[in-house]
């Protein structure tokens, strides 16, 4: 993993052009929407939006300790891995859709997997 | 647990408990309305710079910096040495100017306020039956017209809409409050087809955008869907009719929800009737007024035929609070 991915995906910008199309990928997907269908969708594709920029590798530090505590609640509800690969599988998607290439999804997909144990409390 | 210091008298506020709930369970007199950080009655201002950053959403980065906060989203997280706000930045003298029947149950109240001037078409104004009874009342008057123009549904159990709609008068006076709100028309695209869905008296502010953007030489299609669950609950047909047949680029729907069939009238929920004529929504602006629960529903099946968020504008009412 490289400390330049959020550089070459193109920086804040495609971190704009990726939460449209990754939020209503998910909010379509029968698997998740539930956990992610927020009275407040602007609040809730805010969200989506600094999930993305860590992801991409970009400006933003969760600790372990913040993404316990941020999912615990859904955790309760009955997270887990299934669920997280559903997630994963949309941004992987969203990215295609985007014409990102292959090997940065790669790179992102590597994020997404750091944070797994703590997403799902493990 | 914190301290609250208002008019030399101390108040005590609960940990979890907000500013407003604290001093009303104390019996103090805190005007509000709609208890959840939008229509700004509750504002209050504090001696120190100690406000939780999410009692400032929404108010003017002036106010911000003065340490004015809204009473009904502050969990305070110290002491606080507070004062309501000013009422005369608040309550502007208001005249009631017209007062015409809409339908059975909306009522067209006309106002002139010389101390309001600015303001966009959309916006939503607080109207005060005394200091510390006020509702939100969308503006469907557009700044050039004489006066202020509102839609006053009466409710079974509304004491404000009750009393405008059996005791208010030709030339009553009342107070309001300056414009809030961020839904309105902007001319910035003028191309951009738009997409105005509401119910009942949520063709207030439409009725306003719409105006604006027709004033504004807004040139691409301007679709509006207004439902109800019949003919009876649908007004100001006829002046839409002629506005549609004025613009070419403006078409208008009503749509009628109890499943009859009545010509010249949409059969079908007013989000559901627009989708099915407008599947594809890339590129489109969208403004939704109107019943909470279908501005929630519509904003997520508009967001879902591809509008982007940002495109997406939503009257911030909870009806039920009025």
């Amino acid at each position: 993993m490289s400390n330049d991915l959020f550089e070459r995906l193109g920086g804040e910008a495609a971190v704009n052009a990726a939460v449209d199309v990754f939020y209503r990928r998910v909010l379509s997907d029968d698997r998740i929407s539930d956990f992610f269908d927020d009275v407040d969708m602007e609040r809730q594709a805010a969200k989506q939006k600094a999930f993305l920029t860590m992801a991409f590798g970009g400006p933003v530090h969760y600790s372990g300790a913040d993404m316990r505590k941020g999912h615990a609640h859904l955790v309760a509800r009955g997270l887990n891995d299934s669920h997280f690969d559903a997630v994963v599988e949309n941004l992987v998607a969203s990215l295609q859709e985007l014409n990102v290439p292959a090997e940065l999804i790669a790179e992102v997909g590597a994020v997404c997997e750091t944070t797994r144990n703590d997403v799902l409390g493990k | 647990m914190t301290q609250l210091y208002l008019n030399d008298v101390t108040y005590q506020c609960e940990a979890g408990e907000t500013v407003l709930d604290a001093l009303t369970r104390q019996g103090v007199a805190v005007p509000f309305s709609c208890r959840s950080g939008v229509c700004q009655s509750c504002m209050m201002q504090s001696a120190d710079a100690n406000v939780p950053s999410a009692a400032q959403h929404g108010l003017k980065s002036t106010l911000q910096a003065l340490n004015y906060f809204l009473a009904c989203s502050c969990q305070p997280e110290q002491d606080m040495t507070i004062t309501l706000a000013d009422s005369s930045e608040r309550m502007l003298p208001a005249t009631v100017t017209a007062i015409r029947q809409l339908n059975d149950e909306i009522l067209c109240v006309g106002l002139d306020c010389p101390s309001l001037k600015d303001y966009r078409a959309g916006q939503f104004i607080n109207l005060y039956r005394d200091e510390t009874f006020s509702r939100s009342y969308s503006l469907a008057s557009v700044p050039a017209d004489s006066y202020l123009r509102l839609h006053v549904r009466r409710l079974p159990d509304g004491r404000m809409s009750n009393w405008i709609h059996d005791e208010l008068k030709l030339g009553d006076s009342l107070h309001i409050s300056p414009p809030l709100g961020s839904c309105f028309y902007l001319p910035g695209d003028p191309e951009q087809p738009l997409l105005l869905i509401g119910t009942g008296s949520g063709l207030a502010p439409l009725m306003g955008i719409l105006r604006d953007a027709l004033s504004q030489q807004h040139g691409g299609a301007i679709h509006l869907y207004h439902g109800s669950r019949d003919v009876a609950g649908l007004y100001l047909v006829d002046e839409l009719r002629e506005l549609a047949s004025q613009h070419p680029n403006f078409h208008y729907a009503p749509c009628i929800s109890s499943g009859e069939t009545v010509p010249g009238y949409h059969a079908g929920r007013a989000v559901d009737v627009a989708l099915e004529a407008h599947p594809d929504l890339t590129g489109w602006r969208v403004y939704l007024c109107g019943n909470p629960n279908m501005v929630k529903a519509a904003r997520k099946k508009t967001y879902m035929a591809k509008a982007k968020i940002n495109d997406i504008y939503a009257d911030a009412f909870v009806a039920s609070s009025q």
